[in-house]
């Protein structure tokens, strides 16, 4: 496979290592009520979708960054790569 | 039809004419008792003994394809309870010492063939780890045996002993391990279970649970309602799709594992053996193919096919323990789709919805436990309570820290 990272173009995906579906950026408050109910879910329970994917690479051969890519679990088709930090700033997690 | 040397020698002398279908193709009835969702081994299996140990005769088996068409077709064959945890050891054993019986109860010829299993040793550590695994397995009732470099080398002369960066220093055995012709496990559970009355529906995908108050009173199919006072689900790969229409989300994920056969050579591989160094596995077909394997792809995937980097790293593994496999030809290789838990080990459990029951979360090492998953399926499914060696296989485990871990690996399935 191959990702299209937005800054350096295309990478053999063998430079990333993968982490899993890309709501591992919704990491929930550990203070709030039900933080445990939440944390469960969090960490070990997934939608696993036969279809489009969105999930987080790691180029750890290459930049270091962290990529949000929506990748098609049929086909192995990627149609997007955003940075993980834009995706988790427009949620508004990161300074 | 009963199968037997006699009637084989009977056929022969009458031009195989008198051969029956192995198992019929009903149409569904509008209920069952119990409707198991998924014609591979493990539905199969939970079917049979569902109707030979528990007594239950309504039984329908759903299949969206053919049975015997996903991972009990696709694996490599090998069988084994070479587990250290003590939620793991008791099963696999259990599961172990009903493929020592399976081919006589089920009348089929499954060619369970105890070759061994040898994974080898290639540190000081790993020895100790594997002692205590194989002490382990001992204190579980099944069988282990740390061998020398010297005895592995007196069996296993071809390996590479010399390794500069992975020496060959010993291997744990365990001779009862060995494989089985997995096709034909299918078949066989497929046959004894449709003697004893299972309907057996090929061709019938089941689009959604109808549930009503809590309850599941059956399943839509591509072939019209079919009601169930109970419903199992054994879908393997397919665990999270099937669940997400109950409206449920589980600890599994779905990846690719790929494997390999390479051209029928003269007998050179007499059990299986474990690289462990890498991720590696090799063992013989009795059709003289060497049947390989190693890690999954490690990304999300329901594609039944993987990329070219897992087969470099394979055959990595390969040359490093065997370099003779350098001049073997390549046949064929292959995907299934594994239902990685996020501990590595199996679900067998009832749902919070009364009368949905799940079976999955198997990782790559489901066709060794064909047998007791289904009879721990069968006995949860028929009694609602779980079976004394699968007692540890519920859903809250992860959510009250009770994880079965064996490689340690926390909640990452890739890494399982």
């Amino acid at each position: 496979m191959i990702i299209h990272h937005p800054f350096l173009g295309p990478c053999d995906a063998q430079e990333f290592t993968y982490l899993g579906d890309a709501s591992l950026i919704d990491r929930p408050d550990g203070v709030t009520e039900g933080a445990e109910a939440a944390f469960y879910n969090y960490q070990y329970l997934r939608d696993n979708p036969a279809g489009l994917h969105r999930e987080l690479w790691f180029h750890e051969q290459g930049d270091r960054s962290w990529l949000v890519v929506t990748r098609d679990t049929v086909t192995h088709e990627i149609t997007s790569v955003e940075l993980a930090r834009d995706v988790a700033r427009a949620k508004g997690r990161s300074a | 039809m009963r199968y037997s040397g006699f009637r084989v020698l009977q056929q022969a002398m009458t031009g195989h004419k008198g051969w029956q279908p192995a198992w019929r193709d009903p149409d569904p009835k509008p209920h069952y008792d119990i409707v198991i969702i998924g014609g591979g081994g493990h539905g199969l299996a939970t079917a049979y003994y569902l109707a030979r140990q528990f007594g239950q005769a309504n039984i329908a088996v759903l299949e969206k394809g053919w049975i015997g068409g996903g991972n009990v077709g696709r694996n490599t064959t090998i069988i084994r309870s070479n587990y250290m945890l003590d939620g793991n050891e008791p099963f696999y054993e259990f599961s172990l010492k009903l493929w020592e019986g399976l081919e006589q109860d089920f009348n089929y010829n499954a060619m369970v063939s105890q070759r061994g299993i040898l994974n080898l040793i290639h540190s000081d550590a790993q020895r100790d780890a594997f002692t205590r695994r194989g002490n382990a397995m001992i204190l579980n009732g099944a069988d282990a045996e740390l061998l020398t470099a010297e005895q592995v080398r007196r069996e296993y002369p071809f390996l590479n002993f010399n390794n500069a960066r992975f020496p060959i220093k010993g291997g744990l055995a365990q001779r009862r391990g060995g494989t089985v012709r997995h096709d034909a496990v299918a078949w066989g559970y497929a046959r004894g279970a449709d003697r004893r009355g299972v309907d057996i529906i090929q061709h019938c995908e089941v689009t959604g649970f109808r549930i009503e108050n809590g309850i599941c009173r059956g399943v839509e199919t591509s072939r019209g309602f079919i009601g169930a006072g109970k419903v199992g689900v054994a879908v393997a790969g397919n665990s999270g799709r099937m669940m997400a229409k109950a409206g449920m989300r589980l600890p599994i994920e779905s990846h690719v594992l790929q494997a390999f056969v390479s051209e029928g050579l003269k007998p050179v591989l007499p059990g299986v053996i474990t690289f462990g160094a890498g991720h590696f596995y090799c063992s013989q077909s009795d059709k003289g193919g060497l049947v390989f394997g190693g890690d999954i792809d490690g990304y999300n995937s329901y594609a039944q096919r993987g990329n070219l980097p897992v087969v470099e790293d394979v055959a990595e593994g390969g040359m490093a323990l065997f370099p003779g496999l350098g001049r073997v030809r390549l046949l064929r290789m292959w995907g299934g789709i594994m239902d990685m838990s996020m501990d590595g080990s199996p679900i067998i459990d009832r749902t919070h919805i009364d009368g949905l029951y799940f079976n999955g979360g198997w990782c790559y090492g489901g066709f060794k436990a064909t047998p007791a998953s289904g009879w721990c399926f069968a006995h949860l499914l028929a009694t609602d309570t779980p079976h004394p060696t699968a007692t540890a296989y519920r859903f809250d485990r992860f959510e009250r820290g009770r994880m079965i871990d064996e490689k340690g690996m926390g909640a990452q399935p890739n890494l399982h």
